[in-house]
């Protein structure tokens, strides 16, 4: 099922604007669109929300997700270019501005997340490119006074058997007059040219030359810089502020107190950071001046205890009954630490407010959200902000945060200029929406024959959806932070999942494989256990619990017969794990070997089936990122508090994986023609699990806690 | 006023002798490929060349640079042409692609010190230079290529 909390992540505020489907000036990913010179051609004539052709056959695809890395600037055009015949090199890219057609139903919102940027656009996009390709076919028709099913488009032309021919651009003027044909017949499979074929990433060339624009390349004549200086108490702000040594620095333009903190304004950022950091501020540090890590942790094991977990919907059969007659019982609670994003570009916004409306510049995975936090900043009605996205220099579910908008806003506002504020890495370590802590207790109960009769999941963990999405936490039990379990795809005949929300004061938020990595860590290491307990081999105890469904077995078999399942050379020991997720099925056999309590991680090899690819090139490439995600966080991933305060700051104490630590990786893409499935997010919930299994098979000792370099191995 | 050379340019600043390069290049010259990342020398996405060997520019002050020679990703070749940037073409390297100036940096000056460097060898040299999105096997299969394509430019 869709994940209901990011689902309605933006809906409260977002869907008031919107309106903007016609494309307007728009930024390109490489470089924003510059006015038009006088004396130059006429605008392209606009096809649908999606497509532009001009008159000098010039094609543009507007792009309603935002990309992040996980290559939506290739693969949705790939899927409209399929249907308009033509070249995907031809096609320039620009992100879509705010619009109603450009909401994704699946997340109530116009939200890149929740991996279905693919499953959104599979219909959407080839039926706008096949649309557009019957009215260029209509419009050649017309001229040329014949039957349209006389005419065939190919390769930018229309083209007819007397050998009359058009460009596209010839035509798209007269094209766009025309009414937009219903019921028009997209391609079968068979037929496909694009789709499924490895082709080049449309934004490489920009990324390899310097060229690409991030939030934080983005250049607006005047422009002046901030940086802002947040409590270092996550929820305290500031009592006092003496500005004067700061202020008197050069270039120092303005400090300002706002409600997220004191922002310093100077000509360039050097220039404020030197003089934020001669800022004298007294911090009032609020009610998280006592809380730490053991606090946090302690207040989930009480929790635990003390408070019935809400039933979710996923319950079936008699779990506590069937664990009450069982012949034997199991049981183990796994814990997860918070996480943050870490994304490589830190968070930032150029915003130029002006009396009437306000740019806004700015890499997010919300352009609603983004909109309307901006509007309310700058005080002007939504439709009156305009969001030009930019290249994200990483996502993860960070940037469906909107935060750090307000204040480049306000800062514009008060000076009358366009400023960028840029976070050091710092502020971004410390002042992130962590992934939540959870405490997971599992526990199954077998028969006399060693059958799984009973799997009870007990989950505590503050609530995302509460703060992202209230009314549906009003409505459901249901919480982002559990939306894994809900399907969990392993047969029993009796199984319970239950929620305890307990909150830790700070505000937690969605990170890449939101609830799939946390529970898939449960499920996939308590099973581990339970063919331990029964004398079972981890995939065979898998493949039963898995009869009937053929595409999870031959992931697992796949992945098995790949890794050298059950014939691990000396000295090396292999752990397994598989998630269906994301409509993707992904297994993952991990291979580790110790010496002297270091761990090594030699090789992942991972088997993914996510239904028909549209590039299977960059389909291969998100595998290998999230399996890089995945071993970052199972290995170091820890953010600490100690009175109130974040203790991690950069990446020398919040580690994440580099090139010399990198396993070897055999990525295998099970090649299919059922419905796309995710792959964003899919490769990472595997990862940690598999590790912990090898761990197990090393040492006969289990990790029940994430992250694995914080406990003793050997 | 500090006299800087950056891709064969000579160029008068006017910034503090304290500020980074990497701001220099960003905000004062508008070379916007190179990025920031860290502050600290922990992640490289801020690297570029200084007489040749990769630096993290993110904590080379200005007037550490008078009469140095400077090389950014806007001056490793006028056209995607350096074989390292071929490479990186040919096998799709980049995804969110914000690390992937340093990391051609990176990559450009190993190559430079050693034509064909191993993957250990490759490993180490990389180790610098943090990618969240993890390209780093990509980015060892495009070294190698890269390797190769040098020395099919090298006149016979």
């Amino acid at each position: 099922m869709k994940d209901p909390g990011r689902r309605e992540f933006c809906r409260r505020t977002a869907l008031a604007g919107g309106g903007l489907v016609l494309a307007m000036t728009l930024p390109a990913f490489a470089g924003r669109a510059r006015p038009r010179a006088a004396g130059a051609r006429a605008a392209p004539a606009v096809l649908n929300a999606w497509l532009k052709i001009g008159a000098d056959d010039s094609i543009t695809v507007i792009v309603d997700r935002s990309e992040m890395g996980q290559g939506v600037y290739t693969a949705l055009p790939m899927l409209l270019a399929e249907e308009l015949e033509i070249d995907l090199e031809r096609i320039k890219v620009v992100a879509a501005p705010v619009g109603d057609a450009y909401v994704n139903p699946a997340n109530g919102g116009q939200v890149t997340g929740t991996s279905n940027s693919v499953q959104d656009a599979w219909d959407k996009l080839r039926t706008a490119g096949a649309q557009a390709r019957v009215m260029l076919i209509d419009a050649a028709a017309k001229k040329w006074r014949v039957d349209p099913s006389e005419c065939r488009a190919d390769g930018g032309r229309v083209t007819n058997a007397r050998g009359n021919s058009l460009r596209y651009g010839e035509l798209a003027e007269a094209a766009a007059r025309l009414p937009v044909p219903k019921d028009v017949k997209l391609k079968p499979a068979a037929d496909f040219r694009l789709i499924g074929r490895p082709q080049a990433r449309l934004d490489t060339p920009s990324k390899v030359d310097g060229t690409a624009e991030f939030g934080l390349d983005v250049k607006l004549p005047g422009m002046v810089y901030a940086v802002i200086a947040l409590c270092p108490t996550l929820g305290g702000k500031a009592a006092a502020v003496d500005s004067a040594g700061a202020e008197a620095l050069p270039g120092v333009r303005r400090v300002l107190s706002i409600s997220s903190g004191i922002v310093v304004v100077a000509d360039h950022f050097w220039q404020a950071l030197k003089a934020r950091n001669a800022l004298k501020i007294t911090w009032d540090p609020g009610e998280n001046a006592h809380l730490d890590n053991a606090a946090f942790r302690a207040s989930l094991d009480r929790a635990s205890a003390a408070v019935p977990g809400l039933k979710a919907k996923m319950t079936r059969g008699d779990t506590a009954a069937a664990l009450k007659n069982a012949e034997n019982t199991l049981s183990a609670v796994y814990e997860l630490p918070l996480l943050a994003h870490a994304t490589m570009e830190p968070m930032n916004c150029t915003a130029d407010v002006r009396a009437d409306h306000c740019d806004l510049y700015v890499g997010t995975q919300v352009q609603q959200g983004a909109q309307a936090a901006a509007a309310d900043a700058a005080g002007l009605k939504p439709e009156q902000v305009n969001v030009y996205t930019t290249l994200l220099g990483g996502g993860f579910g960070r940037r469906l945060e909107v935060d750090f908008i307000p204040a480049a806003v306000e800062a514009s506002k008060a000076l009358r200029v366009p400023v960028k504020l840029v976070w050091t890495r710092e502020d971004d370590m410390t002042h992130d929406f962590f992934r939540p802590p959870a405490r997971e207790e599992v526990s199954a109960g077998f028969d006399a024959h060693g059958g799984l009769q009973a799997f009870g999941l007990h989950i505590v963990s503050p609530s995302i959806t509460a703060r992202a999405s209230p009314s549906t936490v009003a409505a459901d039990p249901f919480d982002s932070v559990i939306e894994y379990a809900q399907n969990l795809p392993y047969a029993v005949p009796n199984y319970s999942l239950s929620f305890s929300r307990q909150e830790i004061g700070i505000d937690v938020g969605y990170l890449r494989s939101v609830s799939h990595a946390p529970n898939c860590f449960a499920i996939e290491c308590f099973l581990d256990e339970l063919a331990a307990a029964v004398s079972k081999d981890p995939l065979a105890l898998r493949l039963e619990l898995l009869a009937g469904k053929p595409r999870h077995i031959a992931v697992l078999r796949e992945t098995a017969r790949r890794a050298g399942w059950g014939s691990t050379p000396p000295g090396r020991f292999q752990g397994l794990a598989f998630m269906e997720g994301y409509t993707s099925h992904i297994a993952q056999v991990a291979e580790i070997s110790l010496s002297a309590g270091t761990l090594k991680v030699h090789k992942i090899t991972c088997v993914i089936d996510c239904g028909q690819m549209v590039n299977p090139r960059i389909v291969e490439s998100q595998i290998e990122s999230g399996i890089v995600y995945g071993l970052s966080a199972a290995l170091w991933g820890d953010i600490t508090l100690r009175a109130g305060q974040v203790r991690e700051t950069n990446f020398h104490n919040y580690r994440v994986l580099r090139s010399n630590e990198m396993p070897e990786l055999d990525v295998y893409l099970i090649p299919s023609e059922a419905a796309p499935g995710g792959v964003g997010e899919a490769a990472v919930p595997p990862v940690a699990p598999a590790v912990c299994n090898a761990i197990f098979a090393a040492t006969g000792k289990r990790l029940r806690r994430l992250p694995i370099n914080s406990q003793a191995l050997g | 006023m500090a006299r800087i050379t950056v891709n064969d340019k000579a160029l008068d600043i006017d910034a503090s002798p304290d500020t980074p390069l990497l701001w220099v290049l960003r905000d004062h010259l508008a070379m916007t490929g190179t990025k920031y990342g860290c502050g600290m020398a922990l992640c490289g996405a801020c690297t570029v060349h200084v007489d040749g060997a990769a630096v993290r520019s993110c904590v080379l002050p200005l007037s550490a640079l008078e009469g140095k020679r400077i090389t950014t990703i806007e001056g490793l070749s006028r056209d995607r042409s350096h074989a390292v940037q071929r490479a990186w073409i040919e096998l799709d390297v980049p995804q969110c692609g914000y690390c992937q100036s340093g990391q051609i940096m990176s990559a450009a000056a190993l190559l430079g010190n050693n034509p064909r460097p191993s993957d250990a060898e490759i490993d180490a040299a990389m180790a610098g230079n943090i990618c969240r999105c993890g390209t780093y096997p990509r980015i060892r299969k495009a070294i190698h290529r890269a390797a190769d394509l040098l020395t099919m430019d090298q006149p016979v």
